[in-house]
This record gives C-alpha cells, structure tokens and sequence, in this order.
C-alpha cells in the first residue's frame, strides 16, 4: 500500500489522529490515551496488519516539557510502515503499555522506562532492563547529569 | 493511576514454588555473566526443577556503554566507529546502517561501484560471521572441534578485511557517502581465489556436524517458535525466518547491489533449533552466490561521492534506515532538529535485543541442555543487546 | 558347566605361556629371603607409582596433539623437543596454585574427594596383566573386583560435588551419579559375555584363553556386540565427550570440580586420563587378547612372526588404539541430552546387553566356537 492511501485509511479509522510531518516513513500523532485502541486496529485491521513492532523509543524533549514516544512498525503481510508517535507529559510520563499486542513492547517498554523514564500502565514486569535497580535518575533524558558525565559540545 | 515498578531482586528472592507432583525443590541458577554460553556478559538467572528450566530471566546491562547517549555529542561521521563495537560480528553492516540514514536524509547519492563494493563486503562479514556463529554452535553443544573450524575460516576472511581495510574486527568502512578507503587492485582477483573455498567449507561443515546423529537430536524440535509467534516477539533475521516468515530487508526493500542479484530468502519450515541452524548454512551459500554475481563487474569510479571534512547536517524530522546484519534487522532512528551537525537523539534498533527475549517465552519445559541449544540457535552478540 | 570347566583347565594346560604377577613371585620367594619379598612389594608400589605419573604426562600429552591435529593446529610445541615437556610445565603450574577451598563448603569432604577419584583407577593399575610376567597381582575374581571397584570412583565425583556447596557441582554430581551407575550395568553385562567365553573371571586366565582367537571375533556376533557396549557404556563412565554431561562445560561450566583448583583439580584430571587408560587396558585384555599376540588359525609361518614381537609391545599397541579410539569419540561428537543419555542405556544398550547375553549363553551352551580350542 503506498504511504497516501495508507494514512487515508488509518485516518479513517481513527478520525482524531494527527498527520506527523517531518518524517521519511509514513507517521501518525496521537493522544496516548487513544494510544491502546489506535494500536488495535493498527495490528487486528485486514488492510494494515502491523504485526512487527520493529522498534519503540522515546524522544525527550524538555523545552516543550514532553516526551515523544515513537512506535515503528511493519507489516510482515502487506510490507507497509507506519510511524505512530504519542505525546506525553514530561513531568507525569504515563503511557499505556503495548504488550498485550505486542509481546516484545514488554522489552522495548523496559528499555524505555530505564533509559528515560517513561512509566507504562498495565505492564506486567515494569523494571530497569540495563542499570542497576537502585540507579537514579534515567541517563537518555536530556537534563541528566551526573559526575562522570562528558562535556557537551560547544 | 500509579504505576508499579519491580526490581530484580523482588523477582529473585520470589518465594518458589515447590512442583506439585513431586514436590521437588526449585532453585536459582546463575548463567552468567561469567559463563562459557554467555559469549561475552550476558546474565541468565534461570529458575529450574531439577534439570527442567521453569523461568528465564535475562539481565542484560553488563556491557551497557550508554551507546545512545554518547551519540548526541558525536556528528554522523564519529558515529560510524560506535557501530562497529555494537554487534561487533556484523561491523561492515552496521556502519553502513548509519550511512543509508544519513545518506537517505540528506540526500547524498552514491554511486554503483560504492554500493557494489559495500554489498561485497557485507555478505563477506555475513559469511565470516556465520561461520564463526556455526563454530560457536558446535562448540555450545560439546564438540569443541568446530569451533576451531569456524575460526579458521573467519581467519581467511578476516585477512581479505585487513589487507583494503587495515581491521579485523572493528571495520570502521562505510561511511555516509562512500567507504573509508578504496579496494586494492587485486581484491577482486583475491576474493574469487576465496569464494570455492569457502564453498567447500560449507560442505565441510555439513559433513563435520549437519550428519552427526547427536547434533540432529540436540537441535531437532527442540526451542520450537511458529512464525506469528517468533514475528511478535519481535525477531528479524535468521530466526525469524527459520519460522516460515520471508522476512529479509535484503529482499523485502532492497539497498546496495542486492536490487541487481539473485539471490534466495531461506525460510525453515516448524522454526526450532535445527531450522535456525540449516538457515544460516544455506545463507552461506546465498552469501557466496551474491558475491559470484557482484566480484566482476565492479565499476571504476571513485570511492567517495561527498568530500569527508564537509558539514554533515540532516534535515529537521526522524529519519529510520535499516540493513539486514547477519543476525536480524538493524535499525537506526535518528531524531535531527536540523541546525546541529550532531543528532538530537539516536536510536538504535538492535535485532540481538529484539532476538533475545524469545528465549523467555521458549525456554519453559526444556533441559538445561536444551536451553543451551536455544541461545546458541539465536546466535547472540552481547554488546549489541547493551548497547 | 562341565564344558566351561573344561575351557579355564585346557586353557592353562596348553598354554606356551606360563604368567607370574609380582604378588605370586613375592608369594614364592617368602619361605626363601623375606627381604626378597618386601624387595617386590616395594616394586610394585614403585612401579604403580611410575606408571601413574608416566601415562599422567603421556596421555595428557598425546590427547592434547591428537586434539590439535584434529582442529587444524600444532599442538603443544615450544617446551621441549616437539613440546614433551609441556605436560610437566603445566603439571609445575598446577602444583603453585592456591588450592582454594570455598568458604561454605565442607572442608574436609572437599579436600579427600580428589584422592577418592584417583583411588579407584590406581587401584586396577595393579590388576592389569600388562605382560606374562608384568602384572602386580591376578585375582581369582578379577572381573567382580574391578566392578566393585569401579563402582567406587563415583563416590569420589558425588563427594566434589556435594561439598564444594555449589550449584552447578551438584547438578554436575547429580548427572554423574545417574550416569556412571546406569551405564555400568551396560559395561558389566559386556564383561559378563567374556566371563561365560572364557570360563574365568582371572584377568590372566582370560587372556590365556585368548590364545586360539580373541573374543571379539571368536564369540561370533555376541562378543564384537559386547566389545562395542563395552566401549560406549566405558566412555560414558569415564565421563569423556560425547557423555561429559557431568563437566558440561557449556552447560554447568566445569561441573564437579567447578569449584577446585591447583592441584587437587589436576588430580581430578589426572583420575580421568588414568581412568581412560585402565578402561582402554581392560577393553584391550578382555576382547583384543591383552598381550597376547595377533594369530590366525594354522598360518603357523604368520603366527610364528607374530610371536617374535613382545607381548608388552602388543599390549601397549592394542590399548593405545582403544585410548586413540576414545579421544576420537572425544573430539569428533557433540555432547548428548541428559535424558538422550538414559535414554540410549535404559532403552538401547541394556536390553541389546541382555539378549547379548543370552546370545553368548548359547554360544557357549552350544559349543559353536569357530576355532577348535585344543589343537
């Protein structure tokens, strides 16, 4: 399916989904707390099948007081993909976890949460995947720092 | 609305149950970060009755260097070396991972002997890293011999790496542009001489395990994960295809000169051990294929399209670009804001990270010994789950 | 019985060969000189002892260049002429280390489980017929001692694994345990075979009445079946690839002896090797004529230039073929399941040892020897 018809499609499903600009593979923008249901039919719809979630990340940023979290998936059938991206508030950073459609969020979620910070409800083994349990602070957000920390570039 | 949070030690001091029918005592094992299947530092506290694993759980971390991080200070050329160190087997892959992003992103075009060159050399690290992978397998499952078979040939290659790239292991070659250095006038000539014996090596390999009666019943319905199964766990490369699923980034959406060849996606057919095992076998073959196709008729032409001082600065947005390394998808999301030189946030999406977790949800009811077949059978690469 | 009888009394009767071990010389000469006696006691420890530590060094060394020339490498090289003295290097280094015991585990048990693993093996040294006249002592009972004792060797290994309060040594003493008992059910139903061929259960006696043909070709199919039992339940015993569940070292990191170290691990090591070879000499003695030269039934020209090579020399080269045989199984297989492991001697090799069994029985019942015993 080419990215136009594609987006057309999941727009029509999910008719308060936002287009995100400024990226190179076919994105949509939504509320996290659509989030679990946009997913569904992302993964269960005939003509979307998402049935690999290749990759999920979050991008931090402080001055718009935000976390962006970001879905890449593929289809295994149909070879299409589509970028979800989800908002959430920087100071709560609450999303609802994906492992019920995905098993292998539940690890991509860890990986999140360790690195920066980002809760998941419902998630069945919520813990730190790399750092010790008793690190403090999430190392990927942007206002990290601690002792041993390079300098940034001026 | 709050949101739990564990600790591992709240799983492992987990009251354990006792099996009901027996009423054995279960118990906490440590397999690693200090153990020969680890193959580097990856920790597996497995939870067994007796011989029979009930519960693995991977704790990985042990070689995490903050990856990520480390690459919002760098611009997109020092990225490239941090590649290489990630899955360290598949470096040549990697680097080019980070050269189709950028290169997509910023719209630098390369021209056909680069690509041809970069196909070359990565199907090359396929085989060397395969044959090393095959090593290991035969070495995991007692027969210590392979593995100095597998090294050998990892040897032979790994001189043609050396000789146009000056490495072994970390390569540091594909650059965003072009390649880091051009190939030397006989590599064509030197990779030819290689590829019958390679072929050989792979026949060899048939004969020293493939038709070892122990070797087929260690790997045979052993560790078995169905295609939908293997694809929402989150698997890519070898394994998931060993499933039945034709996931290959070299077909699927092909880069570099893999549009020009032909070559065959192999797929197993019930996705247990032996299938993941016989897959890689015949990439080899896939691999030395590809190579035939591509080695004469490489282009003239220069090794570099861009000049290696210039600027390099992406477009405002996310960019993703993948490669198929030897053990999976490979990905690299890169978040620009678009006036810096350096990435406002990197991702990368390892497939030995994405690999390992299927090992929690097969592993349950088999032996120890079998647990050892599964993690050899996913071919893990530990630095590259830590990043 | 009659006719069983007949075989041990034909077979010392008419034999060339008149055998003395050390005990019977010592036995002899105590009317005479007592010094003499105590002289031959003193020989045979010496000589257990020289043995000991030789095939120590020597297999060590021959397993570690068999090895490399499987893999495609050299082997040891560098100390000493083609690298002979590497054995000792590394024997030097061994001794320096610390011998660590681990803080919880039971000291004492800890400590005496090596020498209980080297126990065994040294003790059937003294059993083996090596020559007519080199031979600590024969037993009448040889056979039923060497089982009795062999069973004892896994004491040694359940001891390491239990006190060194670890993990993985008790799984790997637990696998061990399972293992060597199991399989050696199989490997004395194989020796039980020669028993009823040879009438005899004196190591001697069975080599001399080896003399018109070895078992393994003279009991028709039942003693090549029972030779080949002998070897794979014997390899599983010696805990050697591809039945090294117990050290695993993929799987339980070094098993057993995970926790040992400096010498007392090299005794561990030195009782596998020592082991090794007393199973080769046995395989060799009960089903290859021990020293008893290669004949074929009445080419007397061929048999007459068999007899001019010393029956030492044939003992050695018919072990080593059995000790080369076993390395081979070791550098060539991969390691079975445990439960693959049960399964080929609860399922395959101990019902196939029965029916051999009975197969042998009525060999011998039946009289269907190929080569008349008397001439």
């Amino acid at each position: 399916m080419d990215p136009e018809s594609l987006l057309a499609l999941v727009e029509t499903a999910h008719p308060t989904l936002r287009r995100r600009p400024l990226t190179d593979r076919p994105a949509v923008s939504v509320a996290p707390g659509e989030l679990l249901a946009v997913m569904t039919t992302l993964r269960d719809h005939a003509d979307l099948r998402f049935d690999l979630l290749i990759t999920h990340t979050a991008i931090d940023y402080p001055g718009e007081n935000r976390f962006e979290l970001i879905y890449l998936l593929y289809s295994t059938v149909h070879g299409h993909w589509l970028i979800v991206a989800a908002d959430v508030d920087r100071t709560r950073p609450v999303a609802p976890s994906v492992c019920g459609l995905w098993p292998i969020a539940e690890w991509q979620e860890r990986e999140a949460y360790d690195l920066m910070g980002v809760l998941y409800d419902n998630h069945p083994d919520l813990r730190r995947v790399f750092l010790e349990d008793d690190w403090v602070g999430f190392p990927l957000r942007k206002d990290y720092q601690d002792e041993y920390m390079l300098e940034l570039p001026k | 609305m709050t949101v739990h949070v564990r600790t591992l030690d709240e799983l492992l001091h987990a009251p354990l149950e006792a099996d009901s029918e027996l009423t054995t005592q279960e118990y906490l094992v440590n397999m690693g970060p200090q153990h020969p299947i680890a193959h580097g530092s990856l920790r597996v506290v497995v939870r067994l009755d007796g011989e029979t694993v009930k519960e693995v759980i991977p704790v990985p971390g042990y070689v995490h260097r903050g990856v990520e991080k480390m690459c919002e200070h760098l611009n997109y050329r020092q990225v490239i070396p941090y590649t290489d160190r990630l899955d360290y087997l598949s470096a040549i892959m990697n680097n080019w991972a980070v050269a189709k992003t950028v290169e997509t992103a910023a719209g630098i075009e390369t021209s056909d002997r680069i690509e041809v060159i970069r196909t070359i050399m990565a199907e090359l690290q396929r085989l060397q890293s395969h044959a090393l992978w095959w090593g290991v397998t035969g070495m995991d499952l007692g027969a210590y011999t392979a593995f100095l078979y597998g090294f050998r040939e990892r040897e032979i290659i790994g001189e043609i790496f050396e000789e146009t790239i000056g490495a072994r292991l970390t390569m540091n070659y594909i650059q965003p542009g072009g390649l880091m250095y051009d190939i030397k006038p006989d590599f064509a000539a030197k990779v030819k001489k290689l590829l019958p014996y390679l072929q050989d090596c792979v026949e060899q390999y048939e004969t020293l395990l493939s038709g070892n009666v122990i070797f087929q019943e260690r790997l045979r319905n052993v560790g078995i994960v169905d295609g939908a199964r293997a694809v929402a766990l989150g698997c890519t490369g070898p394994v998931v295809r060993a499933s039945g699923v034709p996931l290959d980034l070299r077909a699927t959406e092909p880069y570099g000169a893999y549009g020009k060849v032909q070559f065959n996606v192999v797929v197993g057919s019930i996705g247990d051990c032996w299938d993941r095992y016989y897959v890689r076998l015949e990439e080899m073959r896939e691999s030395i294929r590809i190579i035939q196709q591509l080695i004469d008729g490489i282009p003239e032409g220069p090794y570099s399209t861009i000049r290696y001082n210039v600027e390099l600065t992406l477009p405002e947005g996310i960019h993703y670009g993948q490669v198929e390394t030897a053990r999976g998808a490979f990905g690299v999301l890169i978040a620009s804001d678009g006036k810096q030189e350096i990435p406002y946030r990197l991702h990368f999406r390892s497939p030995n990270f994405n690999n390992l977790w299927v090992v929690t949800a097969i592993s349950p009811g088999w032996r120890i010994a079998d647990f050892i077949s599964i993690q050899s059978s996913l071919d893990l690469v530990i630095p590259d789950i830590d990043r | 019985m009659q006719f069983v009888h007949t075989i041990a009394a034909a077979a010392a009767t008419n034999s060339t060969w008149a055998p003395q071990t050390l005990a019977q010389r010592a036995a002899d000469s105590a009317p005479h000189s007592l010094w003499l006696t105590a002289g031959y006691f003193l020989l045979a420890v010496v000589g257990v002892a020289a043995l000991l530590s030789f095939l120590g060094m020597a297999l060590i060394y021959i397993e570690r260049k068999i090895a490399a020339h499987f893999q495609c490498r050299l082997g040891p090289t560098r100390v000493g002429p083609f690298g002979l003295f590497q054995t000792l290097a590394d024997t030097l280094k061994l001794v320096f280390k610390e011998d660590f015991v681990p803080p919880k585990a039971d000291r004492s048990l800890h400590m005496l489980a090596p020498f209980l693993a080297l126990l065994v093996p040294v003790v059937l040294l003294a059993l083996i017929p090596y020559s007519p006249n080199v031979q600590v002592a024969d037993l009448n009972i040889g056979i039923l001692f060497i089982t009795a004792i062999g069973g004892f060797g896994v004491m040694g290994i359940l001891i390491a694994g239990w006190s060194s309060n670890n993990k993985w040594s008790m799984i790997g003493a637990m696998r061990a345990g399972a293992q060597i008992i199991s399989y050696e059910l199989s490997a004395t139903l194989a020796l039980l075979v020669v028993v009823l061929f040879s009438g005899t259960m004196s190591l001697t006696g069975i080599v001399l009445s080896q003399q018109d043909g070895w078992w393994i070709w003279r009991g028709h199919a039942a003693g090549f079946v029972a030779f080949l039992i002998y070897v794979v339940a014997s390899t599983a015993e010696l805990n050697r690839t591809p039945f090294d569940i117990p050290e695993g070292e993929s799987e339980l990191t070094a098993g057993f002896h995970t926790e040992y170290s400096g010498l007392r691990f090299a005794f561990f090591f030195l009782a596998e090797f020592i082991n090794m070879f007393t199973v080769s000499a046995l395989t060799a003695t009960l089903f290859l004529g021990g020293w008893m030269p290669f004949h074929v039934g009445d080419w007397a020209g061929f048999n007459a230039a068999m007899d001019t090579i010393p029956p030492g020399i044939w003992f050695l080269t018919k072990t080593s073929m059995v000790i080369f045989v076993i390395m081979w199984f070791r550098w060539t297989f991969p390691r079975l399941r445990v439960d693959q492991l049960m399964h080929l001697e609860w399922k395959v090799l101990l019902p196939l040892g029965f029916a051999n069994l009975f197969v042998a029985a009525v060999v011998v019942l039946t009289e269907l020897y190929p080569y008349p015993l008397a001439k």
